[in-house]
């Protein structure tokens, strides 16, 4: 291949039972979706779309002011608002704290953003436990791996996988029914919940007008990460912010049914600091760590600004056809997928992985579900531009850049166009023959590739233009 | 209005399928239409463009405004080159006021085949007649770009002899995608691959659909696979009779 | 400055930079609030809790309610809210239910050990079968939570339609508490194979009872 993509991209392609565990898990997520949203179940669909597209516009065109709203009224509830560049500084946070309060366990549940921050890692060396305890997260932990889809963890695991790690990890004896692995983790979960003392979760949205964070889940861990150890810490990015509580049903309609097909998950908090005097149980101390790690740099350009109105409903993961071939692993971060493709190299530089914007059909079925309407397509199109603009800085790809200048020219030079389509042409194979594998003469990369997988017709005899000016 | 159409033969069609323009040409003339074929024509960019060669890009879409600067209907024989043309050359033009008046003049006048047929030359009929089992494949640009969805399929219903199933996953993307399908080839003959098995479950003998790209890397990953399934353009199935 | 208002300060100022804004400069005005509230249906409500798997009742009066959830915790262990609509019912006096009381930790013990956790909801959503949970003195947040079966008691004028009545009604819930929990269906999750598992940290099983 030409392109310096990683290995695991093939190998991926190259493991069947893998490709059947994608492809079945995306496409019943994408039927879930399709039901939920059918017919009139939700007729105003689309004006909720564009309805969130233009909130979070507005938030994050005036993110400044809604951040200081959101610490204003965090505060004005007994909690905490810690602005944080990077991962280091939020593990400095946590690690701190922790010391402070004498902290040795801490429960998490599912966050993309600590992932993104490795903050486990970070923890680890320092004598804490972290322990994920969302069902799926809990599985990739042990089993040491990243989430391989943004609400499907382990959505490339088998129970039979599930089964070695538990065996493994936890010494019992081997357990092969969902059912009762399940079972396995509620119970190894809940001591861990019952002795914590910190609660780590993300946060879906970040409410400024009421200084509170929305969780949203299915399994009940968010809520007792949240609500059991005497502290909460709720890590979000910057850019999860909504303007006003009553913005949430727009986003909350959405999240679900364009994420597992669901009206509402099974619980949604929304949680505004610690316990209020005569509330009987609930956090002591609640604190909201806003991140940047990047995202600011994606703010001076208006049109690359909404790769940070993504609700991570991974919709677009489920419907590109590029990521359910290659899965999750093969992406270089955490956010794999269109969106993947879209923020990674605005956060980490187009010179990371210049393959990536490059990795798309650009079938646009991920536009076509974003339930906030990114414009992931024009976004890719756009990062290659990047790419090459990069290469040329970097001096790279000069093969490649006079190709393009070389058709360039010569779509400017009819002539030259069609004479050499007739000598491409001569150069065919003959006698209607089919082209299965590259003749020394054609044994260029591209033509190698296109045989990788598929034939080339025979030339036509005569070119359109041709058959036109001699009819 | 003069009923006079200019052909915009797509650099695909005009070296690799030129039966596809000719069919395109031999429907419109059977419904009354006058054609003009500017010689001049080459290509619409999206080659460079999707590489990420904006420079390159707007010296061909420069080729192409001069080329079709006074043509009335510019009809393609692609949803993806139409959609290149409508949908980003304003892109490549957005620090340039007066070439993207020229290029918002264009847009309106650019027409992809099967909605030409539709909206401007308003038949739905044509007098064709093919006797096959087809099934459409949407192919992306066309679908979520363009908008074009039950138009193609409304001509084929026209067609004598032919019965139209759907597959499964009409809507999937081939794995065509320009230099992806070299770039990244495994991927691409996957994509290929999943399509074909669905189009196979139709039992359909013929694909049609309104690109040939889509159709190039259909027909060669059913030929490596050994299936009798024939590739169609629309326009040689609506110049079948 | 600490290192953290450092942070804070760099950050807001990176982000202004970027947005061409100026400190302390107002947006624009917002989008209007989208709001499509819907007409309440008990009809509704309990065909999505079944839907999700969770059973309901119909009460006709406080003493069918009490006989209902007296069958269920019957050789079971159970603890209730302090709620008044679930005294009133005469649950709180059933031999088998402890109540919440106002201690932590006795509290998260009792609901530790409890077979079910009977609690009241403020308000049911009608469209989508989901209850409300408004943390105070007289519902934990736990009841809810730890037990493997929870029964909500909830009265038929507190059903509403739907998410966006609810916050019609509530423009504001962190006036009134710490936390705002909406309940639709059991505890779930599809994690493994995505084959659907219920009870995996919350309860499994959830009896929803309206008089």
């Amino acid at each position: 291949m030409a392109a310096n993509h990683p290995e695991k991209l093939s190998t991926t392609l190259a493991d069947a039972n893998l490709q059947l565990a994608i492809y079945a898990g995306t496409g019943r997520l994408i039927d879930h979706r399709k039901n939920a949203i059918a017919g009139d179940l939700l007729p105003d669909y689309e004006d909720l779309r564009t309805h969130a597209n233009l909130l979070k516009k507005h938030t994050i065109d005036n993110l400044d002011y809604y951040l200081e709203q959101v610490e204003q009224n965090v505060a004005a509830h007994g909690g905490k608002v810690v602005f944080c560049n990077d991962g280091t500084e939020v593990a400095d946070f946590i690690l701190n704290l922790a010391k402070q309060r004498g902290a040795k366990l801490i429960v998490k549940s599912k966050s993309m953003t600590t992932e993104e921050l490795d903050l486990n890692e970070r923890l680890e060396h320092h004598d804490l436990e972290a322990v994920e305890t969302d069902l799926g997260e809990y599985i990739i932990q042990l089993a040491g791996v990243k989430p391989y889809h943004i609400v499907a963890p382990a959505l490339h695991m088998t129970r039979y996988d599930v089964a070695d790690i538990f065996t493994d990890k936890l010494g019992i004896e081997r357990e092969v029914v969902p059912e009762k692995q399940t079972m396995i983790a509620r119970a190894v979960l809940r001591q861990k919940f019952l002795a914590a003392d910190i609660g780590i979760t993300g946060a879906n949205f970040v409410v400024a007008d009421s200084g509170a964070v929305v969780v949203v889940e299915n399994e009940g861990n968010a809520r007792l990460t949240s609500s059991a150890p005497k502290i909460h810490i709720a890590v979000a990015g910057i850019e999860k912010l909504i303007p006003r509580a009553q913005d949430l049903s727009v986003f909350l309609k959405l999240l679900g049914r364009s994420a597992t097909g669901q009206a509402l998950t099974s619980y949604t908090s929304f949680l505004s600091g610690p316990r209020r005097q005569g509330e009987v149980d609930g956090p002591e101390e609640f604190y909201l760590i806003l991140v940047d790690n990047g995202r600011t740099k994606l703010l001076a350009d208006p049109d690359r600004r909404q790769s940070l109105y993504c609700i991570r409903c991974g919709a677009c993961l489920n419907h590109c056809p590029v990521y359910r071939k290659i899965g999750g692993h093969s992406y270089p971060w955490v956010y794999s997928g269109p969106i993947g493709a879209v923020i990674t190299p605005q956060f980490h530089g187009v010179g990371k992985d210049p393959w990536l914007p490059f990795a798309s059909s650009l079938c646009g079925a991920c536009a076509e579900v974003c339930p906030v309407k990114i414009d992931i397509p024009k976004l890719l199109l756009d990062l290659r531009a990047d790419v090459t603009a990069h290469k040329k800085e970097q001096g790279e790809s000069k093969m490649e850049r006079f190709a393009f200048q070389v058709f360039a020219w010569v779509m400017r030079h009819p002539r030259v166009y069609a004479l050499g389509g007739r000598v491409a042409a001569a150069f065919g194979p003959k006698g209607g023959e089919w082209l299965s594998s590259a003749p020394w003469f054609l044994n260029v990369a591209p033509v190698r590739g296109w045989l990788s997988q598929r034939d080339l017709p025979p030339p036509a005899a005569k070119s359109f233009r041709q058959i036109w000016r001699e009819r | 209005m003069s009923n006079r159409a200019s052909l915009f033969v797509t650099c695909i069609v005009d070296q690799l399928f030129p039966n596809v323009g000719v069919s395109m040409a031999a429907v419109l003339e059977r419904i009354g239409w006058a054609i003009d074929f500017n010689p001049a024509q080459t290509c619409c960019g999206q080659p460079a463009f999707n590489s990420g060669y904006r420079a390159e890009a707007r010296s061909v879409a420069l080729h192409f405004l001069d080329v079709f600067r006074d043509a009335e209907y510019i009809v393609v024989p692609s949803g993806s080159c139409t959609s290149m043309i409508t949908h980003h050359f304003s892109e490549l033009f957005a620090a340039e006021p007066a070439r993207l008046e020229e290029v918002r003049s264009l847009e309106k006048r650019v027409w992809e085949f099967s909605r030409f047929l539709l909206e401007v030359a308003k038949v739905e009929g044509v007098g064709a007649s093919y006797g096959c089992v087809a099934t459409y494949h949407d192919s992306c640009h066309a679908l979520r770009e363009l908008k074009i969805k039950s138009g193609p399929r409304l001509l084929l219903s026209k067609v004598k002899g032919l019965e139209l199933r759907e597959m499964e996953i009409a809507e999937e993307c081939c794995g065509f995608g320009g230099t992806f399908s070299v770039k990244f080839a495994e991927v691409s003959g996957g994509m290929a691959r999943t399509k074909i098995e669905s189009i196979q479950k139709t039992g359909a003998d013929v694909v049609v659909s309104i690109d040939s790209s889509c159709l190039m890397q259909l027909q060669g990953a059913l030929h490596r696979a050994k299936l009798p399934v024939r590739t169609m353009h629309l326009a040689e199935l609506l110049a079948s009779r | 400055m600490s290192p953290q208002e450092t942070s804070r300060n760099a950050m807001l100022s990176r982000i202004r930079t970027a947005l061409g804004r100026r400190e302390g400069q107002l947006p624009p005005p917002l989008p209007e609030i989208y709001l499509r509230p819907s007409r309440p249906n008990l009809s509704t409500f309990f065909a999505c809790i079944e839907r999700l798997n969770g059973k309901t009742f119909k009460a006709g009066s406080p003493a069918e309610a009490l006989a209902y959830v007296a069958a269920l915790v019957k050789g079971k262990s159970a603890v209730a809210s302090n709620s008044t609509v679930l005294r009133d019912c005469g649950i709180a006096a059933l031999e088998e239910v402890t109540c919440a009381g106002a201690d932590k930790t006795v509290l998260r013990a009792l609901c530790a050990e409890s077979d079910i956790g009977i609690s009241s909801a403020d308000f049911g959503l009608a469209d989508t079968g989901t209850l409300v949970m408004l943390s105070s003195h007289q519902e934990p947040r736990m009841i809810s939570l730890l037990p493997p079966l929870h029964i909500a008691i909830i009265p038929e004028n507190r059903i509403i339609g739907n998410l966006d009545e609810l916050l019609t009604l509530l423009p504001a819930p962190v006036e009134q508490t710490s936390s705002m929990v909406l309940i639709t269906g059991p505890s779930r999750t599809g994690d493994i194979e995505q084959i659907l598992v219920r009870g995996v940290h919350g309860p499994g099983e959830l009896h929803v009872v309206v008089i």
